[in-house]
């Protein structure tokens, strides 16, 4: 069977899986369409967040981020792992003890304010949009790569099946097609990794091969890698270029942001009992270190290949899945210094960074980039970041259903995370805004059919941008993080833990909050990118990191406040002595 | 403040200390320090900033788990 047929087959059969559990999971009422019922085992719940977590990003860009940047990629594998011990320690347990449905119902009840819950209810909007809109283009490009269809052919398939089993299902549905898309993303990822480190290490383990020598040799890997960058003229691999503290204010922003993130918070609303949700946090973190302690590997492996295979190579010996990529292109080749060979250096390749191609083959058979070439650098060679992963079977000359599977593997990331978003989104809509705000009187029955209508409209936005793609999908992703560490973590760690504050230091924090992160990230990110560097930074916080200066901001208003406005009523301090007893 | 939650703090506070140890301590801060030091191929501050601190947020969130278990049953009882 050829590997496109295969790749059909592959996808076919984990999409019609995912919609079989879709008419299984049929949510009933809306305790079921919010919170599954609650009745979600810590296990499931936990491979469930895992498959909400990781984004096709996760899947596809990580391990290839960590391959072109080395130590400096650390502020990812660090920062989206250690916020779920946040998550279980101050937040998870106590939410769940709480006992309802969505995080701006928490925010609401406990800041015994409307306007705390709107504004609650507009960063979640906000945050989650800005995520669904990069899940679903990689619902589109993945199709378009494995599957040779359209990419707004590919986005609208994807619509379709999450229409299925979100709106039918509701969190039910959702729950019990994560933990399936979950398994299917996994085992995508380790496969080719477990072949690609016995193929280069000799160890079937990627996590210890990272650590060994190279097959053949007495050399480490990561040695090799060092030694390797340093003779190319880039920062040896395992070395930091960012300075210390801009290091930790992006570690620090990306943990607050993930433990502030509505769709996995609300995860762990769904399991039986605050004993379970405690547990459920610990085994989502043992499905995520699985992919996230294999990804540095990964990216050490591929830096090494691209070594060993690419670097100093005839463009006419350069291996097949160079070849395949750069026809997609993905892969770019100029031999600025005509002797037929291919070389890595430091720099990008050309002036504007993404190569355009023009018609024509050159001397080699190589396609003729039309960009103008960056004189300031010898580097010859442009390699898209999100290949590595994708390219990985290929790279390894592993059998053509790996490829199939890892093209499964990614959908399942992208299309499980996307679900997850949508829900959050319309149980806010329809919960927060409809029930709990304008329209009370409203049955359960309207209530379920109004989350329904919401999850709907919710998918046709979401659809709209991944097929018009806002240029700005790339940097967003600073802002969603951002924004999360600087208005609902501070707000539910402020609401837990600390009993006098009150809604005015919770609603101006969250505005406040939000107002600082955003207009240093539109400033630097939209308005003046080309000031976007160290040097006009405030204290040398990068965008990515400035989320922590938003918290700083949302905690000195609340504590503000604290002295200024009245104390919160005695039904608050009753609620929350209710939640600090086993 | 009851001594449920009190003892709850205490044990927040112990784990998130070692949270913050071995990520922005470890991974981060004394990193470049504690490369001198190598297990197999890794240098040791490498190896906690994109490995070693993962682990240990696992392990911290078990022990957190077992830790309030058992804080849970010794106050249910007293209540009781």
């Amino acid at each position: 069977m050829s590997t496109q047929a295969l790749t059909y087959l592959f996808v076919g059969i984990t999409f019609a899986l995912y919609i079989g559990i879709a008419f299984w999971s049929k949510a009933k009422d809306t305790r079921d369409f919010y919170v599954a019922g609650k009745g979600v085992s810590p296990l499931a719940n936990g491979m469930a967040t895992a498959a909400d977590w990781m984004s096709a990003a996760s899947f596809i860009s990580i391990a290839g981020i960590i391959a072109f940047s080395g130590r400096d990629g650390s502020v990812y594998l660090m920062g989206w792992t250690g916020g779920y011990v946040l998550l279980a320690l101050l937040l998870a347990p106590y939410l769940r003890k709480f006992g309802k449905y969505t995080v701006p119902e928490f925010i609401g009840t406990r800041y015994y304010s409307d306007l705390a819950r709107i504004v609650a209810v507009l960063c979640l909007i906000f945050i989650s949009f800005t995520y669904i809109a990069g899940q679903m283009r990689g619902v589109g490009i993945v199709f378009s790569r494995f599957l040779e269809v359209d990419i707004n052919l590919g986005v609208i398939i994807g619509m379709v099946i999450v229409f299925f089993y979100a709106v039918m299902g509701g969190m039910k549905g959702i729950t019990y097609t994560q933990v399936a898309q979950y398994c299917v993303l996994i085992f995508a990822y380790l496969v080719p990794a477990i072949f690609i480190s016995i193929l280069i290490t000799g160890n079937p383990v990627p996590q210890l091969g990272f650590g060994s020598t190279v097959s053949g040799s007495s050399e480490y890997i990561l040695d090799k890698l060092d030694r390797i960058t340093e003779e190319l003229g880039f920062n040896p691999y395992t070395e930091n270029t960012k300075s210390t503290f801009d290091v930790i204010c992006i570690t620090a922003a990306l943990m607050f942001g993930t433990a502030g993130l509505p769709h996995v918070i609300v995860r762990f609303f769904t399991v039986p009992k605050v004993k379970d949700a405690r547990k459920s946090v610990g085994y989502a973190l043992i499905c995520i270190a699985l992919l996230f302690t294999t990804a540095p590997a990964v990216g050490a492996f591929a830096r090494v290949n691209i070594a060993d295979s690419i670097q100093d190579t005839k463009y006419v010996e350069a291996p097949e899945w160079f070849k395949n990529w750069e026809n997609i292109g993905l892969v770019a080749w100029k031999d600025k210094n005509n002797d037929g060979a291919m070389q890595l250096y430091p720099g990008n390749a050309f002036e504007e960074i993404q190569p355009s191609f023009s018609e024509k083959v050159g001397q080699y058979g190589e396609r003729v980039v039309t960009n103008n070439i960056n004189e300031d650098s010898k580097n010859e060679l442009y390699i898209d970041r999100d290949i590595m992963v994708l390219a990985n079977p290929e790279i390894a000359s592993l059998p053509p259903w790996v490829f199939a599977l890892v093209a499964a593997g990614a959908l399942a990331a992208a299309l499980s995370t996307a679900a997850g978003l949508l829900l959050v989104i319309s149980s806010s809509i329809s919960h927060d805004l409809m029930k709990k705000t304008f329209r009370p009187n409203i049955t359960e029955k309207q209530e379920l059919l109004y989350a329904r209508i919401a999850a709907s409209a919710a998918i046709l936005v979401a659809g709209y941008f991944g097929i018009n793609p806002p240029g700005f999908v790339a940097q967003v992703v600073a802002l969603a993080f951002g924004l999360a560490a600087s208005t609902i973590f501070p707000a539910l760690l402020m609401g837990i833990f600390f009993k006098e504050i009150n809604k005015e230091g919770a609603i101006l924090g969250m505005v406040l909050g939000l107002v600082t992160t955003l207009s240093y990230i539109i400033y630097f990110k939209f308005i003046f990118p080309e000031l976007n560097n160290s040097e006009y930074w405030l204290l040398g916080i990068s965008p990515e990191g400035f989320g922590v200066i938003g918290m700083l901001v949302n905690f000195a208003t609340a504590i503000i406040c604290l002295q200024v406005f009245s104390k919160p009523p005695s039904s608050v301090t009753n609620l929350l002595n209710s939640i600090r007893k086993p | 403040m009851n001594k449920y939650w009190q003892e709850n703090l205490r044990i927040i506070f112990a784990l998130l200390s070692i949270w913050f140890l071995v990520s922005f301590g470890f991974g981060i801060i004394f990193s470049e320090w504690l490369d001198q030091f190598k297990i197999g191929g890794f240098k040791l501050g490498f190896w906690f900033a994109q490995q070693g601190s993962i682990f240990f947020f696992v392990i911290l969130i078990f022990v957190y788990v077992h830790l309030m278990n058992k804080l849970d049953e010794k106050y249910k009882d007293k209540e009781k």
